[in-house]
């Protein structure tokens, strides 16, 4: 287990800052940008954009709705109005062209908290963590979903951190304040990535969708990884590079197909070599005929499993 | 031996499987009871929170809104509030409060429009058709109409004025001399927008928007209200009504709520029955 303190300062000296860190400036950008567009209206008096995550009006013609709380309500027994149907089917098809989990790294507020608590863990150099399974958020999608068969009512909704944060701040918080520290907390000293990567039921639904959506990362030069793990080390879904990165030797494309994989494109980031790059779920390696090309490297450059 | 060696192994790992299945099963169990017993707490309304006009009844509407505060943000008078976590509202869900901002029955009801889900009933055109609640008056004790003095605020200020709130004369037994303009609500008209509670002279309201189930009474099913339904059908259902047949002393009638005791001799200032027990006695005996 080779830690360094600081994953990605190779990248900065050899691309310097702005390259080594484009993809999460863009993402701080998107993430605070559409907080602001909502606030823009209470604080402002600007209505560009009305309501939450849940269920949004842009401009008063563009509705967006949160499928994963339509679901609900409609597995709770709700008619929805065309808007929330025609919001649904944008949402739903936006997605699957940027990939599912776009909205957990460039959307969801929390990703705000659980960021700063993986950051808190490497500089507190926290190594334990509760074995939560990273399968579990499925379970609890599978829950979120059952609940209203059975009660009638949206009851993830009641103490839902994702949407509670961006209400919370766009109409007032509340007690929610706790909720969120308690994730904070949780994600620092309990379990690593521990409520996104294990337990959040909503980015579970969008990583469904990241199953089949277009836009992915794709380690296009695999063969000049050079092993220096900074690319795992900042990835909050660390299992889905292994696949895309170290199987070319078993005939696994490039492409990290896993939906769990966020597109928050930090490894594209810290990694000095550039390996990867953003492209499509049918992209293929840079070098044309990758399949001649994993025979080659079979002997070239043999991987080690510590990796 | 390989075989019972790989069978061993499958089986340990077969096991770890379930083993991890039933934990996993177990934790959301319990995380899905307690979330469903916890919406169960947290689903009821507290009293004094009222939700916008078009609202489903309290438990339908929970499975309907989505919380996404639209209603919120196309009220024009900012009377609609999301509720908090922490709050007993049910976080994330639309309210007002009727003592300090009741709703103004817009009529074009923006904020039913807005709702992406129909947990506002879009079906609601007619703000006068809708029932947030209903205004009780529910101190008589405070109430300065009840103690005798004019006021009236509720009656002048209610919306559907004349309707929803009427004013109800009665004589001032205190005083002896004025009459009480006691205001009495009807539950047919009123929309409980709480208007009337806002303007309550009051420092504490006397009349108070309450929930219509706890407001209200339900007569027993079998219950008719006899001159209603006499109304109904044009005559009285039970049995045709009979003169009541007093049983008095010969030469005297009795009129009900009428002249009282009649006499037939026409001298109604005749007393009946003479003081003298002995005449009573006598009677019939006398022309003998």
């Amino acid at each position: 287990m080779a830690m360094k303190p600081r994953p990605g300062v190779e990248a900065t000296q050899t691309k310097g800052f702005l390259r080594a860190h484009k993809w999460l400036i863009l993402r701080r950008l998107s993430q605070f940008g559409i907080l602001g567009l909502f606030l823009l209206g209470p604080l402002a008096g600007l209505w560009i954009v009305k309501g939450n995550l849940a269920y949004s009006e842009t401009l008063e013609v563009l509705p967006l709705t949160d499928p994963h709380v339509l679901l609900q309500a409609v597995l709770a027994g709700v008619v929805p109005h065309l808007d929330a149907l025609i919001g649904v089917a944008i949402v739903v098809l936006v997605y699957l062209l940027v990939g599912g989990r776009v909205y957990c790294s460039w959307v969801c507020p929390v990703n705000l908290i659980t960021d700063l608590a993986c950051c808190t863990r490497r500089m507190l150099d926290i190594r334990s963590s509760t074995q939560i399974s990273r399968s579990a958020r499925y379970w609890m999608l599978g829950v979120t979903l059952v609940l209203p068969l059975v009660t009638g009512s949206i009851v993830w909704e009641l103490v839902n951190p994702v949407s509670m944060m961006f209400r919370g701040i766009v109409f007032g918080l509340g007690m929610a304040w706790m909720i969120l520290l308690g994730i904070f907390l949780f994600d620092v000293f309990v379990s690593k990535e521990g409520w996104c990567g294990r337990i959040c039921p909503v980015g579970a639904f969008y990583g469904l969708l990241g199953r089949v959506s277009l836009l992915r990362v794709v380690a296009s030069k695999r063969d000049q990884c050079d092993d220096c793990m900074d690319c795992f080390e900042v990835c909050p879904e660390q299992q889905v590079i292994r696949p895309a990165l170290k199987g070319a030797d078993k005939g696994i494309g490039p492409v990290i197909t896993a939906g769990e994989c966020t597109n928050c494109g930090r490894c594209i980031d810290v990694c000095a070599e550039d390996v990867f790059q953003f492209g499509s779920r049918f992209s293929k390696e840079d070098a044309n005929n990758s399949e001649g090309k994993t025979h080659i490297e079979k002997g070239d450059k043999p991987f080690s499993d510590a990796a | 031996m390989a075989d019972s060696t790989k069978g061993k192994g499958k089986g340990v790992s077969r096991r770890q499987f379930m083993g991890n299945l039933l934990r996993t099963a177990c934790g959301m169990g319990l995380m899905g009871l307690g979330l469903g017993l916890y919406s169960k707490q947290a689903s009821s309304l507290p009293a004094l929170a009222i939700r916008p006009p078009g609202a489903l009844p309290e438990d339908e509407f929970l499975g309907a809104c989505i919380r996404c505060g639209l209603c919120v943000r196309d009220c024009p008078y900012d009377i609609l509030k999301l509720g908090q976590l922490g709050d007993e509202v049910v976080a994330g869900t639309p309210y007002f409060t009727a003592r300090t901002g009741p709703c103004e029955m817009c009529e074009d009801i923006p904020c039913i429009p807005a709702c992406p889900t129909n947990a506002l009933d879009h079906n609601l055109t007619d703000i006068n058709d809708a029932r947030m609640g209903l205004a009780v008056v529910i101190d008589q004790e405070t109430c300065i109409a009840f103690l005798g003095l004019r006021c009236e605020v509720c009656f002048n200020v209610c919306p559907i004025r004349g309707k929803a709130i009427t004013l109800n004369y009665e004589h001032n037994v205190r005083s002896g001399k004025h009459a009480r303009f006691l205001p009495v609500v009807h539950s047919e008209a009123c929309t409980g927008c709480g208007l009337c509670e806002k303007a309550c002279i009051l420092e504490e309201t006397a009349i108070r928007i309450l929930p219509t189930h706890l407001a209200k009474g339900v007569l027993g099913k079998h219950y008719r209200v006899g001159w209603e339904e006499k109304e109904k059908a044009g005559r009285a259902l039970v049995a045709p009504d009979m003169k009541h047949r007093y049983n008095l002393p010969e030469g005297v009638q009795y009129d009900l709520q009428g002249k009282g005791l009649i006499m037939d001799s026409g001298n109604t200032d005749d007393v009946p029955i003479s003081s003298n027990p002995l005449d009573t006695l006598n009677r019939g005996f006398g022309d003998q």
